[in-house]
């Protein structure tokens, strides 16, 4: 058997000449194998983790080629989740589309829901009440923290820690008896309609959602003080998985790992939507773009968010949940069953659906996970020729490799669980 | 308006198509051949700074006589703008682009979903494989208009393709060369890996 010459002399690993992480060329295009002859089978290995592992967090496969424990090159495969709901959207009317929204980041249902619905108001030019925005500023809020706390728990099992997990999953459970408290599902919550929601809120999840606020900064302050300033948590994320400023932009990443590298760009602030320049609340950067950083600036999102919370719930006003037009909105059933106008407009909206105008609208919101964009495309019918999803974790996922480059196995796994991926969106 | 479209047609002239604004957003078209410099062009003047690409897709109409259009949403972080371009292609013709990856990373992922999905190449792109499909996904191109929503082989031919699939076929070509696996493959295969060839991707039609 031939041996592998490596034309890369590795001084320390992984590291050339420039200080970039060295890449063996391996790639079987025409001439590498000319160049460095037959491939020896014992020089570097290949591993595959995934599609089911629990550190991938879904249905991710990564091919590891690994020169001992240093990873030479990750290349991650996805799609294992692919759904088509892209192309679902184009044979369903607008409303239909929102229960697919639910399973793209089924970790955020209801930030979901708000992005499509605000994506088709756009294209159709309505304004939602005042009390549908403020409710949708708590949509949003409790997602962040769900998503935050799910990140928070399978990030620290991954790198060894199970107390916060457990911790963290309490407070998203708390959460989760709130979405069923207000739409019925806690998971495949659908809360929004084009217009308005599906339903408002009681007194009981209004007086729950405060008892959450007020008590949800307790827990956080111990997982800070659990991880934080934890001898092996610090080990393990400082310095890890570095992203700078000019790479974050550069490989389009969004949410956390894009502020983490100290970009301070957050959608709610740089273009408000749902009124939220009207809310006080900080935005939390980064300064060194490693596994840490993303950890801070999630955790101090949390804060954040719970702060938003507190002032929806001071302002929500009272007043209609959906707007005015009968065309736009389903009348109540109790009407559709006894008035005749009220049936017409009811049988009109689920036979017809709703027709919106030639042009297309693209609305990005600040989703737990990064910038959920929604794009469509409309071409006068009541249903879109193209439905785009701008899937944060999908373009956040495409820099791994970058990050993984010359780190150790086990870090692969802690960058890997900073990304914060979910696969339903990934591969959608 | 944007102001960037009067700026772009003020330097590339015939290059630029129509400007329109929809819902707020103003939308260039831009000629195919001219892309990659309109962008670099939009990236780096002062004054435009479009330094973040927030998505790459396309959109292909149910009125047949219309493009295919590619989709390139920029955003200025430091100018807090957005600005949308966009490349029109005969979706009967030679389906081809520059690939902008050169300009952003970010693309990579996205111009591999606009291929798998859309079917168009983008010239210049490091490594153009299906993505969300698997390589040798032979129905064609699942976003397309001429494409069922429930595919172009029957149920039971796509059972009989899974189950007769090669289970090497996982992984790439490329990720074989490293393996061990490499000195066990047979000499076809192996033949395949010396001329650099990829998972064969067959045509839609």
């Amino acid at each position: 058997m031939s041996k592998r010459t490596i034309a890369v002399e590795l001084a320390t690993p992984g590291l050339d000449p420039q200080g970039r992480p060295a890449r063996i060329p391996l790639e079987a295009g025409v001439g590498a194998l000319e160049r460095y002859g037959e491939p020896d089978a014992g020089e570097h290995m290949l591993i595959n983790i995934g599609p089911q592992h629990p550190a991938t967090h879904g249905v991710l496969r990564l091919v590891v080629e690994l020169d001992g424990e240093t990873v030479v090159r990750v290349i991650p495969h996805v799609g294992y989740l692919h759904s088509g709901f892209e192309k679902l959207g184009e044979y369903r009317h607008y409303n239909q589309i929102i229960p697919l929204t639910d399973r793209t980041d089924y970790l955020s249902p209801m930030a979901n829901n708000v992005g499509f619905a605000l994506a088709a108001e756009q294209l159709m030019g309505i304004e939602i009440t005042p009390r549908c925005t403020v409710l949708r500023v708590i949509a949003c809020e409790m997602s962040r923290i769900i998503s935050h706390m799910v990140w928070l728990g399978t990030t620290s099992i991954d790198l060894g820690a199970f107390t916060p997990f457990l911790w963290a999953f309490q407070e998203r459970e708390r959460i989760y008896n709130l979405q069923e408290m207000w739409t019925g599902a806690r998971l495949t919550t659908s809360v929004t309609r084009v217009g308005g929601m599906m339903a408002d809120v009681t007194d009981d999840f209004v007086a729950g959602l405060r008892q959450f606020v007020d008590t949800y900064p307790k827990t956080l302050h111990e997982i800070d003080r659990v991880l934080t300033r934890n001898a092996v948590w610090v080990g393990r994320t400082q310095g890890v998985g570095v992203m700078t400023a000019q790479e974050a932009v550069n490989y389009s990443l969004s949410g956390p790992m894009l502020r983490a590298s100290g970009v301070p760009y957050d959608m709610r602030r740089d273009k408000p939507y749902l009124a939220y320049d009207s809310y006080e609340f900080d935005v939390p950067v980064g300064e060194h773009g490693d596994v840490y950083d993303r950890y801070l600036v999630r955790l101090e999102e949390c804060h954040q968010s719970n702060r938003i919370l507190r002032q929806a719930l001071e302002r929500l006003p009272d007043g209609p949940l959906n707007i005015g037009d009968p065309r736009l909105i389903l009348p109540p059933k109790s009407r559709a069953m006894s008035d005749m106008e009220a049936m017409i407009y009811h049988f009109k909206q689920v036979m017809e659906g709703v027709k919106a105008p030639v042009g297309e609208a693209y609305v990005g919101i600040e989703n737990p996970k990064g910038e959920l964009g929604t794009y469509l495309v409309s071409d006068g019918t009541a249903k879109p020729v193209r439905w785009r999803i701008r899937p944060p974790s999908f373009i956040n996922l495409a820099a791994l490799p970058k990050m993984a480059e010359g780190h150790l196995l086990s870090d692969l796994i802690a960058i890997n669980a900073s990304v914060d991926i979910v696969m339903g969106e990934v591969d959608r | 308006m944007n102001p960037s479209a009067e700026a772009l047609r003020g330097t590339f002239a015939g290059a630029i198509g129509r400007a329109v604004e929809s819902c707020g957003d103003t939308i260039v078209y831009v000629d195919r051949a001219a892309l990659l410099d309109v962008m670099a062009w939009l990236r780096d003047t002062p004054g435009q700074q479009y330094d973040y690409l927030v998505d790459v897709t396309a959109v292909e109409y149910r009125d047949r006589e219309r493009s295919l259009e590619v989709v390139y949403n920029l955003r200025s972080l430091e100018r807090r703008t957005d600005l949308r371009v966009k490349v029109e292609l005969d979706p009967r013709g030679d389906l081809a682009i520059d690939s902008v990856v050169p300009l952003w990373q970010g693309a990579d992922w996205l111009e591999r979903e606009v291929f798998d999905m859309f079917g168009v190449t983008f010239r210049g792109h490091p490594d153009l494989r299906r993505i969300l499909m698997w390589e040798t996904y032979a129905e064609g191109y699942p976003l397309r208009k001429d494409f069922p929503l429930r595919g172009r082989f029957s149920r039971a031919e796509q059972v009989r393709q899974a189950l007769n699939a090669n289970p090497e076929a996982h992984y790439s070509m490329e990720e074989l060369s490293i393996a061990e696996a490499y000195d066990e493959l047979p000499p076809d295969m192996r033949e395949r890996l010396r001329r650099g060839e990829r998972g064969k991707i067959p045509d839609s039609e």
